[in-house]
């Protein structure tokens, strides 16, 4: 679980181009939206993608979305209940 | 003739050379070892906020950081400009070989937003416009290298017939490795071998391939500290050389000037064996002005007037023309530098003719 956060912070970081973070800087229950990262609805488009392309979870009811991204320890838990890859 | 008048009193450039730092090629960097040019990097996140700047590649970054500076310079308040027109022919360049690449490593699935919405070419006026906070009329020209001089044009005829004061216009472009590849397979860029090349030493077609942006205040109203005049700006997509003095003659006498009335006459010489006839072909109708060149510092690209413009500006304002820019070691005495002529084209194409006066 601990590298699948790890990892997962890495893509976050590459994905959104967020050049000035590294993944310590980011803690495991800090908010993705709103406050702490403020990432925004093209960032979450992003994240579906990161979803769908490396873990095969197709996120079918958006408004799961808004839990599954509430930080990278609720992302975490969701791909690993539902991943295909 | 135009009866009203436009004055550029505002620039900012961002090149291959640091025409950021309000100095006029004192320091030219002269390459002697690179095949791109490259722009000189400002310090963007002085004028672009973290959250914007990370969905920003180099030419939207330049274009940004280049309206700044000449709104500042122009002392204008961003809610005063009356327009802004951008000139582009790549647009988003780097991030539409992004989204390209994506298309295919991923078989058309998990498209990215960002490279998509990012690589529109009226991108760039939308984000100027976005960090202005600005909901005037915004149209970007796109068309090559005719692209910067057809935003120049809609410039003039805004002033002119519409009756606006405070237009802010430019041109940018930026490279990008995997266009730079392709354009190589066919020619259009020079080659490895070729990069201490000197441009009027003409041997091998294409050119060495550059980037910049530069953004311009145009307003009806002549400031203390206006640069120059446009007086005019006329483009043609298809000219025979044969036909280059009349294209010339007929807009120099519809300005009511003649050819001696050029002081200065800055050409866009690439060092592209196949097309560099039609500088030399101008040179031979003008025999008593100033003939300077500037793509040996700054590279090529569709929309690289916009730096020669910029050069032009900055000349009239100074009166002074950097040792760097002369084609060849005479220089005339030259007394007042009045009016000055670019003459661009690229590949036999998109000839364009811009005036400057002095103020």
């Amino acid at each position: 679980m601990e590298n699948l956060k790890k990892e997962l912070k890495e893509k976050i970081i590459e994905a959104l181009n967020l050049e000035d973070l590294t993944p310590e800087d980011i803690k495991d229950d800090e908010l993705l939206f709103g406050e702490g990262l403020e990432l925004d609805s093209i960032d979450a488009l992003e994240l579906i993608i990161i979803l769908d392309k490396d873990y095969g979870i197709k996120l079918d009811d958006p408004k799961k979305g808004k839990k599954i991204f509430e930080s990278i320890e609720t992302m975490a838990n969701y791909i690993n209940e539902n991943r295909s890859k | 003739m135009n009866t009203k008048k436009c004055f550029i009193n505002g620039m900012g450039c961002i090149s291959a050379q640091p025409t950021f730092e309000n100095s006029f090629l004192e320091n030219p960097q002269i390459p002697t070892n690179v095949v791109d040019f490259e722009v000189v990097k400002p310090n963007y996140k002085e004028f672009i906020s973290a959250s914007a700047l990370r969905r920003m590649k180099s030419g939207i970054k330049n274009a940004v950081v280049a309206s700044s500076l000449a709104i500042k310079d122009a002392a204008i308040h961003p809610e005063k400009i009356e327009a802004i027109i951008t000139g582009t022919a790549f647009g988003g360049r780097q991030y539409s070989d992004e989204f390209l690449k994506r298309l295919v490593d991923y078989d058309e699935e998990y498209l990215s937003p960002t490279p998509f919405i990012q690589s529109t070419h009226n991108t760039v006026g939308g984000q100027i416009a976005l960090n202005l906070n600005n909901h005037a009329y915004n149209v970007t020209y796109v068309n090559s290298a005719a692209a910067f001089s057809s935003a120049l044009l809609d410039a003039l005829l805004y002033i002119n017939t519409a009756q606006k004061s405070n237009i802010l216009v430019g041109g940018v472009d930026e490279l990008s490795k995997k266009s730079i590849e392709r354009y190589r397979l066919v020619d259009h860029y020079k080659l490895e071998k070729d990069k201490n090349f000197d441009i009027l030493k003409t041997s091998s077609t294409g050119c060495f391939p550059g980037e910049g942006a530069g953004f311009f205040m145009l307003s009806k109203n002549q400031q203390e500290n206006s640069y120059a005049e446009l007086v005019d700006v006329q483009m043609k997509n298809d000219l025979k050389v044969e036909d280059l003095n009349q294209f010339v003659s007929s807009f120099l006498s519809y300005n009511e000037l003649s050819i001696k009335d050029v002081d200065v006459l800055l050409l866009g010489n690439n060092g592209d064996e196949n097309f560099d006839y039609y500088y030399e072909k101008i040179e031979n109708i003008f025999t008593t002005s100033e003939n300077i060149y500037y793509k040996h510092l700054f590279g090529d690209f569709p929309t690289s007037s916009a730096i020669a413009f910029w050069i032009a500006a900055k000349i009239l304002k100074d009166q002074h023309i950097p040792e760097v820019l002369y084609k060849t070691a005479e220089k005339s005495q030259q007394k007042t530098y009045k009016n000055i002529l670019l003459y661009n084209q690229y590949r036999g194409k998109d000839h364009s003719l811009i005036l400057l006066k002095n103020v």
